[in-house]
């Protein structure tokens, strides 16, 4: 019993990151109609926010100490933080610490700009293409985006903690009832998790209880009506790249901690996130986002020993075991509609 | 001598009786058309004729063999085409290409990996289709990409690809919707044309009494997914039933 | 393309104009080895790139600063023409059906492994690895399309990435009986191959006894040229390929899968199958993928799984839309372009960049260097990817069609003079 929550604990997080991103996926598929490749690479841009902003904190100048002198007896210098000359050392050093959740701060803007730019510069232009010049577009675009960080960050992964207060982990096990130490789950990851709780309500609760959210809904359902109806649906689903842009950025800070920024983290997800918005159903939110969780507990449970010692290999293929499944006997999906993508 | 029969054939689509014991013989070298309101249950027939819906109940027989239960190509291969409301053709490829196609899959059947084969060199399914491009009046149009064409062209382009390959029985499903007055009266002419030359049997699908009254010899008034009358033209105009289903609704 | 006519004129125009028109009919040519002039002569310009390939990728002399761009070494002259097959089935499915398969890597990568186990067992003559490496990556092909062309759009395309992902997850750990796992397969000389073993040291793959790595070298003055069993080998299996894709090209097959693309419904309606038109459309595109895979082999032989990952597909997918999907030549122009990228302009470095923008003032040589380092050098995927998406908005014919316009706007030019 132990182990069995230990691994849906386990499938929780990466779960949650695979739903926020089949989550902006499919926001965008839903309203624009676009496959889009290059949404992993928001996800790592989010990331690489977290970076960018832990490297703006952590500017430092020079500053010659005359108290202390080096081993050859000359006076020492020692890097002064920015930060901590305007807002005195120990709120400097709380910046710098918290430097990942402020970077959600940061990176909202970034990414909404950047998807306005990606929306009104590229994708605009394919919306009457077919899917395949779509997705090789923005296949295209993702090379381009992984390449310029590259250039910037390098190839290797960047370490990018989380604040100290969050590090080490939770005796889970304990508030069941357990032995202490059965079951530890580390804060961070929890935290992930309710983030990511969050964020989805937040996005059900937009497109369900305000005005713009209807009329985004009611173009996810049938486009063409609205148009129609004299509401100017481009400006609002440039509005919708730019929200799932900045879920998958938001989605992508938070999990600077968890798995350390790299230039290709986000075709990793990428190829796992469609893999969990076609399982989910093309076109739908709540499948989207049952799926990921559902793929990612699967996932975990997979890779308990107890399983692989019975069916070697299977932690790595199962997702994808799965996808063939469901797209073979349910072929919209768990919860798609129908005459989506059907051509 | 019926070529088709449909005997007793219902069709439900959840609480909707889509097609109610239906009953219909399509003579041998006749023009038989369906006419009645919207949702009356023409286009569900239609469709269970190519194998593309499955009736719940009854039998459907074409030149003594059961058309149910079979795929669209091998109902083709029995000897049905079909012409579609909007034309259906292959418009990235010209139309040459287009009218080859059909030729092919008469001789070949529904598969052959002639990987190996050039085109250019099967002079007999070339002249058969160039025959029949002139037939039908384009054969200056052959190195044309079907997509550029008018929807007139792309509908004898259609209907030339149907009859490319010979069939036993063209069904037509109301192939002048949409069309200008110039084509409409085209479309009429080939078809009368294709009807006066090749004796072939047609089943036609229809709105427009113009088009039906025009080809049809024999007419089958559905209504509600029951057949109503079935008459020659003649009687069918001035059938009191007919009127009561069909121009009463117009009045409305 | 024409596109004169939209009119709605009534039929007796149209007669007039169709009665009066001479019947303009290109008529069949016997040709060359059933091909028409133009395609063969489309097959001879081939043929002699790739005989005298390593004259014409060693330009420049070997002791001119220009030599780095020289490609007539023999591996990379190999990796050419094994992408080229690869690339060239890969478009028999993607150019003709349309149908996207992203994981074809997976197809050359199970060749691969075939073709190594054949000559770990049996013998290390390459024509053996090559053939079963062809029938095994059939067969897998078979089984990936038979399940995956039950969908279409972008479904067929995530079920092939699944499947080619499985393979590798599955040939990096549980198959590593199999495929060696992470270290892949060599060939040792503990192995015993039927006929004849490896003699001393590693075994090497050979034909009929001449090594893959026999090269003959030319010296003329600065300029040195070689000539490698190896690629020669290979070059005539691009040729074959080259050949039997423009005879499906040009047959009624090829039609047919150009209709897939175009209209499945009508298909249905015309009597006709298109799964099964597009599934020999696969298997024939994974078969080519095979021999590409047991080329691999012959040439260097070893395989990892890393040949098998998403990546893999990915480049094959570029390289066929950058040459221009749907035509002859530009899946090989492609593979070749993005080959040379990779080989050649990636290992470009700051300090050469320097030499040649020496010519320029101090300050303005830094800032040209500054503005080209990152798209060269290590950069080079950039560059691809910018190309590759200009490629995809502009040019949707590739290369190949940005070639035909500017030949065409030249003839034009001509013609105004």
């Amino acid at each position: 019993m132990d182990q069995i929550i230990v691994q849906i604990l386990n499938g929780l997080d990466k779960g949650s990151a695979y739903a926020l991103i089949a989550l902006g996926l499919t926001l965008i598929f839903g309203t624009l109609g676009v496959v889009n490749f290059a949404h992993g690479a928001l996800f790592m841009l989010g990331s690489f926010c977290a970076v960018i902003l832990s490297r703006i904190l952590s500017a430092s100048h020079k500053v010659v100490d005359p108290d202390r002198t080096d081993f050859l007896g000359n006076p020492l210098e020692v890097d002064v933080f920015y930060v901590q000359d305007w807002f005195g050392e120990a709120a400097g050093a709380a910046i710098m610490e918290w430097a990942v959740p402020l970077a959600i701060l940061f990176s909202i803007p970034v990414m909404i700009g950047v998807g306005f730019a990606m929306e009104r510069g590229l994708i605009k232009h394919f919306y009457k293409r077919p899917h395949a010049d779509q997705i090789l577009v923005t296949f295209g675009l993702a090379i381009v985006l992984q390449e310029i960080i590259k250039y910037f960050f390098g190839a290797n992964p960047i370490q990018t903690p989380a604040p100290d207060a969050f590090r080490g982990s939770l005796d889970f096990g304990v508030f069941l009832g357990y032995d202490p130490l059965t079951i530890m789950y580390p804060y961070w990851r929890l935290v992930y998790f309710f983030f990511s709780a969050l964020i989805i309500a937040g996005v059900f609760a937009f497109l369900q209880f305000t005005t713009f959210g209807m009329v985004v809904r009611a173009g996810m359902a049938d486009r063409e009506t609205v148009g129609l109806l004299g509401i100017d649906i481009d400006k609002r689903f440039t509005f919708m790249f730019g929200l799932a842009a900045a879920v998958a950025g938001v989605a992508g800070v938070m999990y600077a901690p968890i798995v350390a920024p790299n230039y290709h983290m986000g075709m990793d997800f990428l190829v796992l996130s469609f893999v969990v918005v076609v399982v989910g159903g093309m076109g739908s939110l709540p499948g989207a986002v049952a799926a990921g969780f559902l793929l990612g507990i699967l996932e975990s449970f997979a890779s308990m020993p107890t399983v692989v010692d019975v069916l070697p290999g299977i932690n790595q293929i199962i997702i994808y075991l799965v996808a063939i499944v469901i797209l073979l006997t349910r072929p919209r999906g768990l919860m798609g509609r129908k005459g989506v993508m059907e051509d | 001598m019926a070529i088709l029969s449909v005997k007793g054939v219902n069709k439900r689509f959840g609480g909707l009786q889509a097609l109610g014991d239906v009953n219909l013989d399509v003579a041998e070298n006749t023009c038989h058309a369906i006419i009645g309101p919207n949702g009356a249950g023409k286009s569900t027939l239609l469709n269970v004729l190519v194998g593309k819906l499955i009736p719940d109940s009854g039998s459907v027989v074409f030149d003594g063999q059961s058309v149910l239960g079979r795929k669209p190509h091998e109902i083709n291969q029995m000897g049905i085409s079909r012409v579609f409301q909007t034309p259906e053709i292959f418009a990235d490829l010209t139309v040459m290409e287009n009218m080859l196609i059909p030729c092919f899959a008469k001789r070949d059947g529904a598969f052959r990996l002639h990987a190996f084969e050039a085109v250019r060199r099967e002079s007999d399914m070339i002249e058969r289709a160039e025959a029949m491009l002139d037939e039908v009046n384009m054969l200056d149009k052959r190195e044309m990409t079907a997509s550029s064409m008018s929807r007139g062209d792309k509908r004898r382009l259609e209907m030339a690809m149907c009859l490319v390959q010979e069939p036993r029985l063209l069904l037509l499903d109301e192939p002048t919707a949409g069309m200008a007055r110039a084509d409409t009266e085209n479309t009429i002419e080939l078809l009368k044309t294709i009807r006066r030359d090749r004796g072939l049997t047609m089943a036609i699908i229809e709105h427009d009494m113009n088009v039906v009254f025009s080809l049809a010899e024999r007419i089958t008034v559905l209504a509600q997914g029951t057949p109503l009358v079935e008459d020659t033209p003649e009687n069918i105009k001035g059938h009191p039933k007919v009127r009561e289903a069909y121009l009463g609704e117009a009045q409305v | 393309m024409t596109d004169q006519s939209h009119s709605t004129a009534p039929l007796s125009v149209q007669q007039a104009a169709t009665r009066n028109a001479p019947l303009a009919r290109p008529r069949a040519g016997r040709g060359v080895l059933g091909l028409t002039r133009r395609d063969a002569t489309l097959m001879l310009v081939v043929t002699v790139l790739v005989v005298f390939a390593p004259f014409i990728l060693n330009p420049f002399p070997e002791t001119s600063a220009l030599a780095q761009f020289n490609a007539g070494y023999p591996d990379l002259m190999q990796r050419f023409v094994i992408f080229g097959i690869f690339a060239i089935g890969f478009n028999i499915l993607f150019g003709l059906t349309g149908y996207l398969s992203f994981g074809h890597a997976a197809f050359l990568g199970v060749g691969s492994y075939a073709a190594i186990w054949s000559m770990k067992l049996i013998t290390l003559n390459v024509i053996p690895g090559i053939l079963f490496a062809i029938i095994v990556a059939g067969l897998f092909s078979l089984v990936v399309g038979f399940i995956s062309l039950r969908r279409s759009g972008i479904y067929f395309s995530i079920l092939t990435l699944a499947f080619a992902q499985m393979s590798y997850a599955l040939a990096y750990s549980v198959l590593t009986p199999i495929t060696g796992g992470e270290t892949g397969l060599q060939i040792k000389n503990t192995d015993t191959p039927l006929f004849g073993g490896p003699e001393s040291g590693i075994g090497r793959a050979n034909l009929f006894g001449a090594e893959m790595g026999n090269s003959t070298e030319l010296e003329l003055g600065n300029w040195l040229f070689t000539f490698n069993l190896g690629y020669y080998i290979a070059g005539a299996a691009l040729l074959l390929a080259f050949y039997l894709s423009i005879r499906i090209f040009r047959s009624p097959f090829g039609i047919m899968l150009r209709a897939v693309k175009s209209n499945q419904q009508r298909m249905n309606y015309t009597g006709l199958m298109p799964k099964r038109y597009t599934l020999s459309a696969f298997v024939i595109s994974g078969m080519f993928a095979g021999l590409a895979g047991g080329l691999m082999v012959a040439m260097d032989t070893q395989v990892g799984p890393e040949r098998m990952f998403w990546t893999a597909s990915g480049e094959v997918v570029i390289m066929t839309i950058l040459g221009g999907a749907g035509t002859l030549l530009g899946p090989v122009l492609g593979a070749g372009f993005i080959k040379y990228m990779e080989n050649i302009i990636s290992k470009i470095n700051k300090d050469i960049l320097h030499q040649w923008f020496a010519f320029l003032p101090d300050g303005m040589e830094d800032v040209m260097v500054a503005v080209v380092y990152p798209f060269i050098g290590k950069g080079w995927h950039l560059t691809l990817g910018i190309m590759f998406m200009l490629v995809v908005i502009f040019l949707p014919g590739g290369l190949v069609e940005g070639g035909q316009r500017i030949a065409a706007k030249f003839r034009r030019n001509k013609t105004q003079d």
